[in-house]
């Protein structure tokens, strides 16, 4: 990690306040189009691993950095301001599948290290490139059972979580993020422990990182898998303080429309949005084009809506270049004042009008 | 109260030290009551709910954990925020491990000092936590309205100028104590409360008062109405002093003008302190008052002292029919016409019932329900309008006319459409199944209807639907066409209905989505704006189909067959164990409940989820419990009364593959062809270099010198359902009409499921030792495919012909074929039976005209059968 300076809460939101920021687009459908096999995941440091190990796309910023990097270049000659590291499922946590969770903290390191590198290479003084360090939501949920059967039963629970986040986090900052994303939170009680690990991890090195939080709406239920609204989820996670908070993943932005409005019309915050590329067709492939997805997002942007915006599932370099061409000269999104409303939330937000 | 409005109230009775009864489920491990206790809590009014298990008996920590994860998956409860209670840290700390909204701890203080109140304040923050502070210090808790005030601005300014910490989620007790015990020094302490609450207010902004009211009646313990009285005035004048929530038993709360002028007065004497001898006087009458409870009254029967209007609208809402006929009758008499009653209250119901829905607060099963109490309400009122003579009935807001079209079968979807548009007051014919176009149009004219909405499951379908359009355009109609079913879809209609008819074709992708499409489209207001919006829809869908899929590339037939699956010779399954065909006169239908896949069934009420998980879906978990009870009752009525009955075809021959066919021959010497399966290959360009798949490939070749063979079976366990249905639909039961229909789909399937396990272990016998569970026979995890014809290894429908002639399915079971080949009864599945380790599922997808000229030619059709029967496949 070279000598920079660190990217502060305060300094990023000056950043915000002036222009949309754009996020890279899809990591995962991007690798598919490699098409590679068993043996390339492997490479040769992994060839006698005891496991499968195709589609551990995370593990691919050990066995194929070319390839990591080029994607990422690929992103930032499209336009993104902000590279996500390819660390989605790299906790220890989710590593475990793969037996190597052993692993998961120099898959961190080694992801943020990748975007560091693309990143310096684009950065210039006048549109500074930016790596954020993507903590993904694992693949248990802490606050739904798994048992039919006993509904109080859990396979996952808080002080886990802290523990494998504290060290994704650590290891991702050791690597040379400049901000921390809590991405694809589908359960908010998972989100809550990650967000409690990233702040413990700050109080030990005595300075914060900006915090990017970003949910995701399962279905056209307006819910989160584990049942919350939009607004239900704001207000569970907003003492985090985070630079910004949006949504992602799961719904192509029309869908995703009502919802984007109901977070930009309460967040405190800056508001990102990264949508699907449309909903998956019976291949399981993403059809929405990068014209029609760039002209819903402007229209976005024209209301006000966004401040960062980016692609999640199915979308390409294409979409990006497209989305920063189509939202370039529109105004940024003022947060609300705050005003000190009283807010709790169950399921669903509950407050008291002063 | 108007001061009431903006109060919160918190529920109290999920604690140990407050309810005796929660404290005893908590004690026996009864968890799932003491469930209901916060449900009862939720529903009667509680916008918070506390928890507390501070009991010495209990392993506290354990018990909240436990109470909190089930009560999660409890969305009824769980909507609203928890208080988590408790005098003990760790209790607090493992309780916000298991919240995943924002919760209020109930409490900290200054008691043992500042360092700690630091630290556990931090840490609140960290979890996302707002804060309940008693007015408790080192020298103990705040008794006096000074100390109170003290205690509290101390804490405050240690909150939010040390630490940041967001003042309005800071919330005081300042402690609420039981007033009228007999000690003169506690007359004052409702005084001393009210008092500290208006002066924190004013020092402390954004900052709020909350405390536990049921203190202050501590010493009328036994007597529960004087208690009501006492916390309904004491909130009264604490609310206006600026208190903002409190710990309340929200089942019962007297209203304050609702209290007897004596009581009131009495009481409010003691809570104001405004006599000595006020505690005496309230004494005197107390015993008065003292009834055999609450004021609260179970609501299940409590709605039943409501006015009738109001007890209709109930009904209504709540599904229920048990009084609907006395109800009714008790309407019809305060008005002047029979009819006033549909048109006036139970409309009116109907109406809040559609709200609700709209609003996503009911489900489609629930609306169903009310459907029921409105029919049956309907029904009674008849014999009077009839008498009366008094013409057609309510002036609905529309006419809507439905039907299954010619040569399909299925009507589930659209009955629901049909009960949710008469539950929104639209005037629904329905035609029924297998309508040819000209009665449907006939019918319409004749009817002089505003709508037209056709329903289809099988692909032909969708061909008629194209036919209805083109017709409509030719007979010069203006009205409305609605598009639904399971293999409609936009871009079908986009693409290839509505460039046929110009006034309107609209598709309806589910029952919620109809009743805003018509209300559309009946508003002449409404109407230009709304078809103008779908055709933009339509002209985006159509658009994006043309330039979809870019690299989608088609080979010609012949690089198809060069990239064919290649068969593993060595793999290929033994001879069947009892070759030939077998017949299952009536099939056992309870041995087929354990095989239901249940997670279409609930898709059918629009409740989406997998099963079992969907039962505890946060959302939609309670509803799904609610309909497969009810849906297993009428399992038991089906199966137990044998109400509907199952029968099953199904047989192995010897065949062989040449090219795209497949030769069935009449015996073992395989010299004579008794029919020849026809089937499609795969054309499109495939990734991964993937094989271009057709069902012969999964067959030994003509000429490989190996004895290969096919099976075929055809199942149905509708015989009966369509009577019970009806049985149903005449008692005005469109709930369980529907869910006969939708379970004999379900069995159906379990059927189909079932015989083949039995045919891969036992009859073919190719995998005697196979033990699988359902769910891993849901997931198809097992040897050998059975695709239909009709589904996407094998589109073409017209080939079940060939395997009702090769199984003699009509005269051996009564399974018959409509003219576009949909099965009769309905409920019913039918298909070819492949072994070999290495078939599979694949989709045909789009072919070429040189595939479908030959495959024409083999059948013997026009250029134009061919075109029609093959339209799915040709794009």
């Amino acid at each position: 990690m070279t000598n920079r300076s660190v990217l502060s809460p305060d300094a990023l939101r000056a950043l915000l306040a002036e222009r949309i920021f754009v996020l890279d687009g899809a990591m995962g459908t991007m690798i598919q189009q490699y098409k590679l096999q068993e043996a390339d995941y492997r490479g040769t440091e992994f060839a006698d691993w005891s496991t499968d190990l195709k589609g551990n796309n995370d593990l691919l910023v050990l066995t194929q950095p070319q390839l990591i990097l080029d994607i990422h270049r690929q992103y930032l000659a499209a336009g993104a301001d902000i590279l996500e590291t390819n660390s989605f499922n790299a906790t220890p946590i989710a590593m475990a599948d793969y037996d190597m969770s052993h692993l998961s903290a120099r898959i961190n390191r080694e992801s943020a290290a990748l975007a560091r590198q693309a990143c310096d290479e684009y950065s210039t003084k006048d549109k500074p490139r930016f790596v954020a360090g993507v903590l993904g939501p694992t693949n248990r949920t802490a606050s739904i059972s798994p048992d039919v059967n006993d509904p109080g039963y859990r396979n996952v629970d808080f002080d886990t979580l802290v523990s494998a986040y504290s060290e994704s986090t650590h290891a991702l900052i050791e690597g040379g993020a400049d901000i921390i994303m809590l991405e694809t939170i589908f359960d908010t009680l998972n989100a809550k422990a990650a967000a409690f690990a990233v702040l413990k991890v700050f109080d030990e090195l005595g300075y914060s990182l900006p915090v990017m939080i970003s949910g995701t709406i399962t279905d056209a239920s307006g819910r989160t898998l584990s049942g919350q609204t939009t607004e239900a989820f704001y207000h569970s996670l907003a003492h985090v303080e985070p630079v910004s908070f949006g949504l992602n993943c799961a719904l192509g932005p029309d869908l995703l429309r009502p919802y984007v409005e109901t977070l930009s019309g309460i967040s405190e915050c800056y508001v990102s949005v990264h949508p699907n590329a449309g909903l998956p067709n019976e291949f399981g492939e993403y059809d929405l084009g990068a014209v029609e997805m760039a002209k819903e997002i402007a229209d976005w942007a024209e209301q006000g809506f966004l401040n960062i915006v980016g692609g999640c599932c199915g979308t390409t370099p294409e979409h990006i270049k497209a989305i920063s061409d189509a939202v370039a000269g529109l105004p940024a999104r003022q947060p609300k004042q705050k005003t000190h409303q009283f807010h709790l939330s169950g399921l669903e937000a509950f407050g008291l009008e002063w | 109260m108007r001061q009431q409005a903006r109060f919160i109230n918190v529920g109290e009775r999920t604690n140990v030290t407050g309810s005796a009864r929660f404290k005893k489920l908590i004690l026996e491990g009864e968890y799932e009551k003491a469930l209901d206790v916060a449900r009862q809590q939720v529903e009667s009014g509680a916008q918070i709910i506390d928890i507390n298990m501070d009991e010495a008996m209990l392993d506290s920590k354990a018990a909240m954990v436990r109470y909190l994860n089930l009560l999660a998956s409890e969305p009824d409860i769980s909507r609203v925020p928890i208080m988590v209670d408790s005098s003990k840290w760790e209790v607090i700390e493992a309780a916000l491990k298991c919240i995943q909204g924002k919760p209020v701890v109930n409490s900290i203080s200054l008691k043992e000092g500042i360092e700690p109140f630091l630290y556990q304040a931090k840490l609140l923050r960290r979890y996302g936590a707002a804060v309940v502070v008693m007015a408790f210090d080192e020298k103990g808790q705040a008794d006096t309205k000074a100390r109170k005030v003290e205690i509290c601005q101390r804490a405050y300014d240690i909150l939010v100028n040390q630490i940041g910490f967001p003042p309005e989620d800071i919330i005081f007790d300042p402690n609420i104590f039981a007033v009228a015990t007999g000690i003169e020094e506690h007359n004052n302490y409702a005084v001393d409360f009210i008092e500290a609450t208006r002066e924190i207010k004013g020092l402390c902004p954004y900052a709020k008062i909350s405390g536990g009211v049921s203190n202050i009646s501590f010493s009328f313990r036994g007597n529960d109405p004087v208690r009501e009285a006492m916390h309904s005035v004491f909130l009264y004048h604490a609310i206006g002093a600026g208190m903002d929530m409190g710990i309340v038993n929200a089942g019962q709360l007297a209203v304050y003008d609702d209290i007897p002028e004596l009581l009131r007065e009495r009481v409010e004497d003691v809570i104001l302190n405004r006599r000595d001898d006020a505690t005496e006087r309230l004494l005197d009458i107390a015993a008065e008052f003292k009834g055999d409870g609450s004021v609260a009254v179970k609501e299940d029967e409590a709605w039943r002292a409501w006015p009738v209007n109001k007890r209709l609208e109930h009904a209504l809402v709540k599904g229920i029919t048990d009084f609907i006929d006395q109800d009714t009758e008790e309407a019809r008499l305060t008005v002047e016409r029979p009819l006033h009653v549909i048109e006036g209250p139970l409309m009116d119901g109907m109406n809040v019932v559609g709200d609700l829905f709209g609003e996503g607060k009911m489900f489609l099963p629930q609306v169903v329900k009310s459907a029921r109490v409105m029919k049956k309400a309907v029904a009674y009122l008849q014999p009077f309008i009839e008498l009366e003579k008094a013409g057609t009935g309510a002036r609905a807001q529309g006419k809507v006319l439905m039907a299954t079209v010619k040569g399909d079968v299925h009507d589930i979807g659209k009955n629901i459409v049909g009960v949710v548009l008469q539950c929104n007051n639209y005037e629904v014919i329905d035609l029924g199944v297998m309508v040819p176009c000209a009665t449907l149009l006939q019918k319409a004219k004749e009817l002089n209807v505003d709508i037209i909405g056709l329903s289809g499951l099988i692909t032909p379908s969708l061909d008629e639907m194209v036919h209805v359009a083109k017709e409509m355009t030719r007979l010069g109609f203006d009205i409305p066409l609605l598009i639904g079913g399971a293999t409609t879809s936009k871009a079908h209609t986009a693409i290839k209905i509505a460039p046929s008819y110009q006034h309107g074709v609209v598709y309806v992708p589910n029952a919620s989505r109809s009743v805003s499409v018509v209300q559309s489209l009946i508003s002449k207001e409404h109407k230009p704006a709304f078809l103008e919006r779908v055709n933009d829809e339509y002209d985006r869908a159509r658009e994006q189909h043309a330039r979809s899929r870019p690299g989608e590339k088609l080979l010609t037939l012949e690089q198809a067959r060069a990239n064919k699956f290649q068969l593993d010779l060595t793999k290929v399954a033994p001879a069947p164990k009892q070759p030939g065909a077998h017949l299952w006169q009536d099939v056992d239908l309870e041995v087929l409940r354990d095989y239901i896949d249940w997670t279409p069934f609930f898709l059918t009420w629009q409740l989406s989820g997998k099963y079992p998980a969907i039962l505890n879906h946060p959302e939609v978990g309670m509803e799904a419990r609610r309909v497969h009870r009810d849906a297993n009752a009428i399992l038991d009525l089906m199966i137990q009364q044998k109400k509907v009955q199952g029968k099953a075809v199904f047989g192995f021959f010897p065949a062989n593959s040449e090219g795209d066919d497949i030769i069935v021959y009449t015996d073992e010497s395989r010299t004579v062809e008794r029919c020849r399966l026809f089937n499609l290959r795969q054309q499109l360009q495939l990734r991964n270099d993937n094989p271009n798949c057709c069902l012969a490939d999964f067959v030994a070749p003509v000429g490989s010198g190996i004895a290969d063979y096919i099976g075929g079976f055809a199942v149905s366990t509708g015989f009966g359902a369509d009577e019970l249905a009806a049985e149903f639909a005449a008692q005005h039961d469109d709930y369980n009409s529907i869910m006969v229909k939708a379970l004999a789909d379900r069995l159906a399937e379990a059927l189909a499921e079932y015989l083949h396990m039995k045919v891969r272990r036992e009859f073919w016998g190719y995998a005697p030792d196979e033990t699988l569970d359902n769910e891993q026979l849901i997931r198809e995890l097992y040897q050998g495919i059975r695709p239909a014809p009709g589904y996407p290894a094998c589109p073409e429908h017209t080939e079940k012909g060939t395997l009702w002639q090769l199984l003699d399915v009509e005269a051996q079971t009564g399974i018959q074929l409509t003219e576009s080949y949909a099965m009769w009864p309905g409920a019913a599945v039918s298909g070819w039976y492949f072994a070999h380790p290495d078939s599979k599922y694949f989709a045909v997808s789009k072919i070429g005209i040189d595939q479908k000229d030959e495959y024409a030619a083999k059948k013997g059709w026009s250029l134009e059968q061919a075109e029609s029967w093959l339209a799915p496949n040709l794009g």
